[in-house]
């Protein structure tokens, strides 16, 4: 059996509502739904056999097509030297997730990046407040049709009378 | 380096006790401060590591009288070193009016200048003469440290040619501000 075989067995015993997927684009995955995202996420630290201690990245995809956006969390064992990649959606709208900042301290500014440019809010996240854009900032800029505003407290959004690349048009 | 009518240069005299330069009162001021231009340590983004270059013993900006100042309050000149973001615009701001008059300002590198290749970004401010009036430009991305060093001269020669007297006592017009409101934008 592959590493990720063993990996893939012991998660479906974990967590048995998740899905696996092999990404015939990128790294094998598991989708799981937004309700069991902290308790597998919990499991997946705490089990001695796949031993997940760090979180490498924690990121958002804005999904229109399907009304949903997802949150793909990137984790590796130094334990055991293997990785893993976990993914959870949520609506568009108001779409909420819970926070796994008490299950990696590292995701709390990731959360934070993640409802700034997406609009995510995490449940349970201690403070959740923007972190790339000011706090008065309108909309979500990751998201595939966000508009900018022409100004923002008084300053052109755009260089006057500069000849600017096309912004992209949702 | 100066385009004012010959009466009002400095004489620079022996005398008994040494020497001694005559001049027009505003000549002088302005010898004093031109030779004491501190720079305000302060940058946004990448052009900020050819800054600190600026101050290190290659190109030694020291020798000019231009030293760097860990405060806004004991700064003559602000560079906006590097890419200003909406995030860090009111902070700029707050920066600026914190500094005594009279004020200058160098927008160092392309990024500060006109917000440079970061015209199709979201959370890029197009320009730092959108925040606070700017003095000087300097092209380039990053400006090297001998063109920072020219910026800091052109603003030498901006302070000599100033009727300083003039300009403190409000007779002469202020640069346009381009964000008047700033004072109640921050927090
Ligand atoms: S002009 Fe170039 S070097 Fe300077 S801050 Fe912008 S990107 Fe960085």
């Amino acid at each position: 059996m592959s590493q990720i075989e063993t990996i893939q067995a012991r998660l479906l015993e974990l967590v048995p509502e998740s899905s696996w997927s092999d990404g015939a684009a990128g790294d094998p995955f598991a989708a799981l739904p937004a309700d069991g995202w902290h308790a597998a996420c919990l499991a997946v630290r705490d089990d001695p056999a796949l031993g997940f201690d760090f979180l490498r990245s924690l990121s958002g995809v804005d999904r229109p097509a399907d009304d949903r956006i997802e949150v793909v969390a990137h984790l590796f064992s130094y334990k055991h030297r293997h990785a893993l990649v976990l993914k959870t959606h949520t609506g568009r709208d108001g779409g909420a997730l819970p926070s796994i900042h008490d299950v990696w301290p590292a995701a709390e500014w990731y959360e934070r990046e993640i409802f700034d440019l997406l609009g995510v809010r995490f449940e349970g996240h201690r403070d959740l407040r923007r972190l790339l854009m000011p706090e008065d900032w309108q909309g979500h800029p990751l998201r595939k049709d966000y508009r900018e505003a022409e100004h923002y407290r008084g300053i052109p959004t755009r260089r006057p009378g500069y000849a600017a690349p096309d912004r992209d048009e949702p | 380096m100066t385009t004012d009518k010959p009466e009002r240069e400095l004489v620079v005299e022996a005398g008994p006790e040494g020497g001694l330069v005559v001049g027009p009162i505003d000549r002088l001021l302005n010898l004093a401060r031109k030779h004491s231009l501190w720079y305000m340590l302060f940058g946004t983004a990448c052009c900020a590591i050819e800054l600190m270059q600026t101050g290190g013993p290659r190109t030694d900006a020291d020798r000019f009288g231009m030293v760097f100042r860990s405060t806004p309050r004991q700064a003559d000149v602000m560079l906006l070193a590097g890419t200003i973001t909406y995030k860090m615009a009111s902070r700029v701001r707050l920066l600026y009016e914190q500094m005594a008059e009279y004020r200058y300002v160098i927008a160092m590198g392309s990024c500060a200048s006109t917000g440079g290749l970061f015209q199709g970004s979201y959370a890029v401010v197009k320009g730092g003469d959108l925040i606070v009036p700017v003095d000087v430009y300097l092209p380039g991305c990053p400006p090297r440290p001998e063109a920072l060093v020219e910026g800091l001269m052109l603003v030498q020669q901006k302070m000599e040619r100033e009727p300083w007297l003039k300009k403190a006592h409000g007779k002469l017009p202020q640069p346009v501000d381009p964000w008047p409101e700033g004072a109640e934008l921050h927090r």
